[in-house]
């Protein structure tokens, strides 16, 4: 939705180098070191994967990796919980459908 | 295999003065937790700690966990980040996956669990939609990552939590439209309640969500009225206009690695369900295995830490670090502070249902 840029406890946002992500096959801007979650919430993302049976949207719930809800296909990999995985520069990141696709390795 | 005298899991608030106790007394200690950052829930609590004048009340989380992180530091303590624990097996071995791919056995002559706990959800038509989420998930977004999830939030519950990450999510530039709540009144402690109220947000009482309304993301709530027998009333529905609905309908202890350890369970419903048994002094039905904090039943944070310390201490004691009489000391002033914690109108409960939990048998 939004980064918060400036708060009244924490103080401005710290300067962090940029890196890019790609989701989907669009280029998204993140900071790095921080969890996918959180960069693509900040892009704006409205959800993360569909469901296997009845392709029902899911974004985060948890956001501590304890529930799954958030997984995606990262670098190819299916089901890799995004609250808790963090940003690489040059990685490719895609909404997963189902229980993923291992790319025939599998 | 790895060797250590006391072996902590979870860096929580109760996991680092478990360690620091245990490490003051002479033990070799080892810290493992899952997460890349120590500190557990700590780093989310920007607000000014509640509990007894005398116990650090008026000081925010984030700076207790910076103090917390420099004593480790000072005391040696190892820390094995982004490790986690699997299981534990004869009493003694912790199996941990280091870095999502290196498996490794801990020999521990004592293992201190301090697992936390984990959010309760609930289930009504669209909580799965995206945008529904635990009020601590939004805390860790907001707090920790500098994201807001929603501009506009509907929370589930009036509990400490509940009226905590309101507040927070007002600070962070969100706007709160409501605070819905089940029971008939508020559950939270005045001061928290209090700032929420002031910034303007309604509290709902006797209030519960029918349903969540949207097709790939949330875009609205519908809430109702509850009679006396919690069911809705029909005719009393209204929408709101949401993006972001946070569930605080409490917490419940994490206890997967004490059970499948072979602890004993005691049922404490104000203290969040199933927990380890365990004795005034941390110590579970299995004589090398200790709990502090959250897992030993869902109470706050500076509770959590002198249950840190009262397990450290006692691991230490148990492995011969400390003369009989320093051990009377500690176990003396860590027993009269939690005691000084589990005081007043909201702390005699869980006194109460903590000495349940003592005199229950061993089994
Ligand atoms: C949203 C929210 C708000 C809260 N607000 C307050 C508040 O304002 N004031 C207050 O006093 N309390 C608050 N609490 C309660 C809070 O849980 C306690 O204050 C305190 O953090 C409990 O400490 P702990 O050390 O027991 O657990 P935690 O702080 O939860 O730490 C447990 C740690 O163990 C790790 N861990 C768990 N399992 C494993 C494993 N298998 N392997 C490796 N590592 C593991 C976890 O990742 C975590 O780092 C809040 C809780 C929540 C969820
Ligand atoms: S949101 Fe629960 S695992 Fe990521």
């Amino acid at each position: 939705m939004q980064r918060i840029l400036d708060h009244p406890i924490l103080g401005p946002l710290p300067e962090e180098e940029k890196v890019v992500i790609m989701v989907d096959g669009e280029p998204v801007e993140a900071r790095k070191g921080e969890m996918i979650a959180a960069a693509l919430i900040a892009a704006g993302k409205p959800y993360f994967r569909k469901t296997v049976k009845r392709h029902e949207p899911r974004s985060i719930f948890c956001g501590i990796g304890r529930c799954t809800d958030c997984v995606m296909t990262v670098n190819g990999i299916p089901n890799v919980r995004t609250c808790v995985t963090a940003v690489e520069d040059g990685m490719v990141i895609e909404t997963q459908l189902g229980s993923g696709d291992w790319g025939g390795k599998r | 295999m790895v060797e250590r005298d006391i072996v902590v899991i979870g860096s929580g608030p109760a996991g680092l003065c478990a360690a620091i106790e245990a490490a003051e007394a002479g033990a070799k200690v080892l810290i493992v937790d899952e997460n890349a950052k120590p500190g557990g829930q700590l780093f989310k609590q920007i607000h000014k700690f509640f509990g007894s004048r005398e116990h650090r009340a008026g000081v925010r989380g984030i700076d207790i966990g910076t103090l917390l992180l420099k004593q480790a530091e000072e005391l040696n303590i190892e820390v094995w980040l982004n490790t986690e624990a699997c299981g534990i097996f004869d009493q003694d071995k912790v199996w941990v996956v280091r870095d999502k791919h290196t498996s490794v056995t801990i020999h521990a002559k004592r293992i201190i669990l301090a697992t936390g706990a984990n959010e309760n959800a609930v289930n009504f038509p669209g909580w799965t939609l995206p945008g529904v989420m635990g009020a601590g998930a939004a805390q860790t977004m907001i707090n920790i990552h500098r994201v807001l999830p929603g501009q506009k939030i509907l929370m589930i519950g009036s509990g400490n939590v509940g009226v905590i990450v309101s507040y927070q999510l007002l600070q962070a530039g969100a706007q709160v439209k409501a605070v819905v709540e089940a029971a008939p009144q508020l559950g939270g402690y005045g001061v928290h309640t209090a700032k929420v109220r002031r910034a303007g947000v309604p509290f709902y009482t006797g209030h519960t969500v029918l349903e969540a309304k949207g097709t790939d993301h949330i875009e609205s709530a519908v809430v109702v009225k509850l009679d006396a027998a919690w069911k809705p009333i029909a005719g009393t529905e209204f929408e709101l206009d949401v993006d972001t609905i946070c569930i605080a309908a409490g917490l419940t202890p994490a206890v997967e690695l004490a059970f499948g350890a072979g602890c004993r369970s005691v049922n404490s419903p104000v203290l969040g369900g199933l927990v380890p048994w365990h004795d005034e002094t941390m110590r579970t039905s299995l004589s090398s295995i200790y709990i502090a904090g959250d897992v030993s039943g869902v109470e706050e944070a500076s509770t959590a830490m002198e249950e840190g310390r009262m397990a450290g201490l006692s691991a230490a004691q148990s492995l011969g670090y400390l003369q009989e009489k320093r051990y009377r000391t500690r176990f003396e002033a860590i027993n009269h502070n939690l005691l000084a914690l589990r005081s007043g109108m909201f702390g005699q409960k869980r006194r109460d249902a903590k000495k349940a939990i003592v005199a229950a048998s061993k089994g």
